[in-house]
């Protein structure tokens, strides 16, 4: 198993223009243009030299100025790993879909979808998942205030 | 041999009978028949689930009280244990499944997390309780509670439903 940040760098040596490097020491991650994430994902499961056959995780964070998502790839061949981020803007979120690249991607993007709101293009079914239909807001939202949102309770309210 | 008459012999089943037969009211054996054989809807929410198993297992050995048999349709069953934490997103099958049971039925809501929301009152997702929804007969406190406790709500419920007059609570 070759060191991850050996593979980072020559990942990101061959895709210099659509990829870079963050972090540092042990935690280093390869940031990706939104444009290229499909083009670089694909190319990371179906190149024989990566091989990322596995998406161990996908979430996604709020820095408040943008979204990060997160992707935690795994090669079950290869036994090596990586992690990709992408960011997009805060408001109107939006990213690709890689339910094309990896169909167990489709209820983590439902579920980043309805805590974060980010709507995910090509995504074939991206509705709530753990909220009801009804409510209104992403509650992991910095901006999120408890109470808020459509509940059928009357959310915050505890009426019935 | 000890000869007896007609009359003799009829005078002794008299005796014989008035000491074997019970009067009631048919209420009352309905509800007596209930109380001594609930049978629990196999559901559960969240961790208090397994406390529940626990309970109908051999060490706590709910069938003792004739509570044991949990069944796997709503349509079986005639007491619904909410065991565990709800959420809104669950709350509209979980008042299916009780509509879909027969009358007469009855709910206990085990655990912090059933009665009021527990260590999630406050949060986005979680029903404050879920006596927001249905009509709940018997609260067991507890985060999860222990098989007795269980047992305990039970055997309350039990008195309950004995007792016609606190039965049923109407929202």
């Amino acid at each position: 198993m070759s060191n991850n940040n050996e593979l980072l760098a020559e990942i990101q040596a061959q895709y210099s223009r659509e990829t870079q490097i963050i972090g540092e020491d042990k935690q280093q991650f390869l940031l990706v243009e939104p444009e290229y994430l499909l083009k670089i994902l694909g190319i990371l499961k179906n190149y024989e030299a990566y091989q990322f056959d596995m998406l161990r995780n996908l979430t996604a964070v709020d820095y408040l100025e943008y979204m990060e998502m997160v992707y935690h790839l795994y090669s079950l061949p290869l036994r090596h790993s990586i992690t990709i981020k992408a960011r997009c803007a805060a408001e109107n979120s939006q990213m690709p879909s890689v339910t094309s690249i990896w169909p167990s991607a489709n209820f983590q993007e439902r579920e980043v979808y309805d805590l974060l709101g980010i709507t995910f293009t090509g995504h074939p079914d991206l509705r709530r998942i753990l909220m009801p239909a009804e409510f209104t807001e992403h509650p992991l939202r910095k901006s999120f205030k408890a109470g808020a949102g459509q509940l059928p309770g009357g959310g915050g309210n505890h009426s019935c | 041999m000890e000869v007896t008459t007609f009359s003799e012999r009829e005078q002794q089943e008299n005796e014989l009978l008035q000491k074997n037969i019970l009067v009631t009211s048919i209420d009352a054996v309905l509800n007596w028949a209930r109380s001594n054989s609930l049978w629990p809807l196999s559901s559960g929410l969240a961790c208090c689930a397994i406390e529940m198993m626990s309970s109908a297992a051999g060490r706590f050995d709910l069938s003792r009280f004739g509570y044991e048999v949990f069944r796997a349709s709503p349509r079986q069953a005639d007491l619904l244990i909410v065991a565990g934490t709800l959420t809104w997103a669950m709350a509209g099958p979980l008042k299916r499944l009780y509509e879909q049971m027969p009358e007469p039925k009855y709910v206990i809501a085990m655990g912090s997390c059933a009665n009021t929301g527990g260590p999630f009152a406050d949060s986005y997702s979680v029903v404050p309780g879920v006596d927001q929804i249905l009509p709940v007969d018997v609260y067991i406190p507890g985060c999860p509670p222990r098989p007795e406790a269980l047992i305990h709500g039970m055997l309350e419920l039990k008195r309950k439903i004995q007792d016609p007059n606190v039965a049923r609570k109407t929202l």
